[in-house]
């Protein structure tokens, strides 16, 4: 039986019909056409799904989406502001973090979050937030080179 | 050579970084058609049955489901990498040969509805006895996994040159080794995906995650029975293939098979667990192998034995074995050299390409091999490489021809990083941590030849602003390759990277490609774009020329302007030149075409192997060092150096990417991945049991140019990234050696291997199997 709920996605206001079970990565990919958030191993394994909830990175694969309701979701699509991309968005194509791309929305929802918390984090500190998220592309060096790279930027706002 | 390049060279953003970071970039998984069905697929629990009967009637009767089809349907095709050889249907036929294969699909309104109508379907099946270990598959009385492979050998090479016997008399010392290594994932983020849309005029429309989608394009074709103008292959961005993504699958001839059965299009997405029990992997292999040594270090013979599980189907394996068994030699000057190689069937996953193609196999067991004898003979490993490194113009005894090379200067630069290193080691480190430092040496293809098409295409429109749209027939699957293709055809024609539009792969539209494989996309497209824009800069110099009163080949396109050779204040913007040639009296429609492929080279029999198969070949030395702690066993790579010739880079960016990509995959190989099965079922079909490297993982990569320029690829540019990983593998396992002293001949290199090699270490740090003569 499908129940209705109310999403606040990127600041927008959704009601919705959605299965219990059903997940938020779901909810976002199928119900609202935000295919950003990529569905890598549906089951928190490879961080392709994170998005924020109040400000906390989440894998929205292991988040119902009756779970999120009265939060407040930040994915993919919402980062960049009219037009202008968040700089962990803006470093990460300046710096050839991005290879074929499909970590790239949950690399970059996990890396904005940690920023958030620790606007000038140590590499370690670096490594150790995005080892959640695989890619098997870039060896990682220009994802952690970019992230490093908005933070120095934003510091110096 | 080198020239001030206003695109080339330049360490531009790739042109498809934005929409990949803001999430707009559309993946196979993320398309939607009105009225679209979901597709599952049902595979067997077996790893070898007999089909006896299928009942899809309650599956059918269930509300939702529009469709379910088995092999009986299909018109049989068989897929193969040889195609006279194909062995694979879409869908099973008789028999099912692994667990995973598949049997049946289903097309339902949802996602859901078709998972359940799975567990609907009735298979009756007569359990036959089943091989999952190569070496008992090659048994006299071993079962069968196709009827018509005596032994379950699936393709055989038998690799002969010079006079090996004689050269091993010769030799001062000789030594055998058996090495082994582990079943890999290629490990792509991305599922697989279709989206198919079969239209009442008869014609398909088909969007797929494939990293070659002609391939796609022409088996869809034969599977379903229908000319090839009526399969419209499109390609989505693609969430990496590396070799994995070449083939079509069964999800791909299901989704299409399931919406000209319905009448709607029908999307499949594969879950990644199907990916890691029922999709391809890399080739597990046993490497028997012998080198024969002058005293000095010379390379006198080599000889190797290889068997290669091959899995269930024949896929790509012939080239596979062909390359593992062809790249004992290269990147050194081996006079003599045997080396039989047997791919074999077993009811297990089927094995295909992957980043290296066969060759970190063979290079593990050589370059392993190289430095076990060097430490017996007391030679330094990087003095018996250099020795026996080959120079530009050289010919091997297989028949290939090296033109650039920067070999013997990537050995010397890793003398300089060895010291360099030595130099910064901590003076003290705790008794139970034991550093090393190996090296491992590569050469590699750039787009080898393969029988049947090899051409490669670019079509250039230009715009009346100045604009460009360039298509191509290749595909980039995270490589760079639409970035490096745009800033090729910038170059010639005078534009900037932004004023190209690269158009993806569209097989209406865009010209037939071989594919993504073989590192062959920059170095082969890439000079069929260069040929492309010539000839659409030839059609503007005319008129440029004629404005200009000038000669059309002292023309210069250069930063968005044209003008006279030697006079810059003599010419005119591209833009308004483009302008002035479309809009005269009989104004010329600008198109630019080009397709190109190396001249001169061979198709390589595979079975006996000689002949030149690339028109350039990469090179390079790879250094690691590691970290062994004794009482646990754990490895960990501190450091790595890559000292490349890739020739000339067009992007340095994005090369040092695919650089450090390869790197760090290379360590999972050779530390942390295996699939683990149990009678054929795999143990570890998640990213939390089989374990690729993290951010965790990756120690600090240091990259070195070794500088050539190739006569051949586009702006001198060579193959980058795949190569790399073929040392990476023998870098790592000989700096293990050089840290414990003991050899570890298997990959991974788990910590109970360490332990138990350095229980097993005889008292002299020199290993029993060596003998001399």
């Amino acid at each position: 039986m499908k129940k209705q709920i109310r999403l606040r996605v990127n600041g927008l206001d959704y009601d919705l019909m959605v299965k219990p079970h059903q997940t938020l990565l779901d909810a976002l990919r199928d119900e609202l056409g935000l295919t950003g958030t990529k569905k890598g191993c549906d089951k928190g394994e490879c961080g392709a799904c994170t998005v924020m909830m109040d400000g906390e990175a989440v894998l929205s694969c292991l988040v119902l989406a009756v779970q999120a309701q009265g939060k407040e979701i930040l994915s993919i699509e919402g980062l960049a502001r009219e037009g202008v991309l968040d700089p962990v968005q803006e470093n990460f194509v300046k710096y050839g973090a991005i290879q074929c791309g499909y970590c790239t929305p949950g690399m970059i929802m996990t890396a904005r979050a940690l920023l958030n918390k620790t606007p000038h984090p140590s590499e370690d500190e670096v490594r150790l937030g995005l080892s959640g998220n695989l890619c098997r592309c870039t060896g990682y060096v220009k994802i952690i080179e970019a992230v490093k790279s908005a933070s120095t930027m934003e510091a110096g706002q | 050579m080198k020239e001030d390049y206003v695109n080339i060279g330049k360490r531009l953003p790739r042109v498809d970084g934005i929409p990949k970071a803001t999430g707009e970039a559309k993946y196979a998984a993320d398309l939607s058609l009105p009225g679209m069905l979901w597709g599952k697929i049902l595979r067997s629990p077996y790893p070898h049955a007999r089909i006896l009967s299928i009942d899809t009637s309650k599956a059918l009767g269930l509300p939702g489901v529009r469709a379910v089809v088995t092999g009986a349907d299909t018109i049989g095709f068989k897929a193969g990498g040889i195609s006279s050889q194909g062995d694979e249907p879409y869908l099973a036929l008789d028999k099912v040969r692994f667990i995973g294969d598949e049997v049946a699909a289903v097309a339902a309104i949802d996602e859901e509805i078709a998972l359940e109508a799975l567990d609907l379907i009735e298979v009756e099946y007569e359990e036959l006895p089943a091989v999952v270990d190569p070496v008992a598959a090659m048994g006299e009385d071993s079962p069968l996994v196709h009827d018509h492979a005596p032994r379950n050998i699936s393709f055989q090479t038998d690799l002969s040159y010079g006079d090996v016997d004689e050269a091993f008399m010769k030799s001062d010392y000789v030594r055998e080794d058996r090495f082994e290594t582990a079943p890999i994932r290629h490990g792509f983020i991305e599922p697989h995906a279709a989206l198919a849309s079969w239209d009442s005029s008869g014609k398909l429309s088909f969007w797929g995650s494939k990293q070659s989608p002609y391939f796609t394009y022409r088996n869809m074709a034969k599977a379903l029975g229908i000319p090839l103008n009526r399969v419209r292959v499109i390609q989505p961005y693609i969430g990496g293939g590396f070799g994995g993504k070449n083939e079509m699958f069964a999800v791909d001839f299901c989704a299409a098979f399931l919406s000209q059965k319905t009448g709607k299009p029908v999307k499949i997405v594969v879950s990644q667990e199907e990916v890691l029990f029922a999709y391809r992997q890399r080739h597990p292999t046993i490497i028997d192998i012998k080198t024969g040594l002058k005293k000095d270090g010379t390379l006198m013979a080599l000889e190797a034995h290889v068997i290669a599980d091959g899995g269930a189907y024949l896929s790509i394996g012939p080239m596979s074995l062909y390359l593992m068994t062809a790249f004992f030699g290269l990147p050194y000057r081996l006079p003599n050299m045997r080396s039989k190689g047997y791919r074999v069937y077993t009811n297990t996953q089927p094995s295909c390409a992957m980043r290296g193609h066969g060759v970190p196999q063979a290079r593990f067991a050589a370059e392993g091999q190289l430095d076990l004898a060097a430490r017996d003979m007391g030679l330094d490993p990087l003095d018996v490489r250099l020795k026996n490194a080959l120079k530009p113009g050289e010919t091997t005894p297989n028949g290939f021809k090296i033109t650039s090379c920067g070999f013997e200067e990537s050995i010397l630069k890793s003398k300089e990083i060895i010291a360099k290193w030595m130099s910064e080691r901590p003076k003290e480190s705790p008794a139970n941590i034991k550093r090393g430092v190996g090296v491992g040496c590569y050469g590699f293809v750039c787009g080898p030849r393969m029988a049947g098409h090899n051409t490669a295409a670019a079509v250039i429109k230009v715009h009346e602003d100045g604009g460009i749209s360039l298509m191509t027939g290749s595909t980039d699957a995270g490589q760079g390759s639409d970035t490096a293709l745009s800033q090729i055809a910038a170059e010639v024609l005078g534009v900037r990277l932004e004023d190209i539009r690269y158009g993806m792969v569209d097989s209406d539209i865009t010209p037939v490609d071989p594919g993504t494989y073989g590192s062959r996309v920059t170095f082969i497209t890439g000079n069929a774009v260069r040929v492309a824009a010539l000839d659409v800069r030839d059609q503007l110099a005319e008129v440029a020329a004629k404005k200009l009163e000038a000669n059309p080949q002292d023309m210069v396109f250069r930063d968005r302007q044209v003008y006279v050779a030697g006079s810059p204040d003599r010419g005119l913007p591209f833009s308004k030149l483009v302008k002035t040639a479309q809009y005269s009296g009989t104004g010329k429609t600008l198109l630019g075409r080009g397709y190109w492929a190396p001249e001169g080279l061979e198709v390589v029999n595979f079975e006996t192997g000689q002949g030149n198969m690339s028109a350039a070949y990469s090179f390079g030395t790879q250094v690691a060092e590691v970290e062994v702690n004794t009482e646990t066993g754990g490895v960990k790579v501190i450091r790595m150096a890559m000292v490349h010739d890739c020739g000339t880079p067009i992007n340095e960016m994005l090369m040092e990417g695919q650089l450090e990509g390869s790197a760090v995959g290379a360590v999972g190989h050779t530390l942390m991945e295996e699939i683990i099965r149990k009678d054929g079922q795999t143990m570890n079909p998640s990213f939390l049991e089989y374990r690729m490297p993290s951010t965790l993982d990756v120690g600090e990569l240091e990259i070195y140019h070794v500088d050539t320029y190739d006569e051949v690829g586009p702006f001198g540019a060579k193959e980058s990234g795949e190569g790399i990983q073929v040392a990476v593998v023998p870098a790592i396992a000989n700096a293990v050696l050089a840290a414990i002293g003991a050899p570890v001949k298997r990959i991974p290199i788990t910590p109970m291997m360490i332990l138990d090699a350095l229980k097993n270490k005889p008292e002299r740090e020199v290993d029993n199997e060596s003998s001399k003569i």
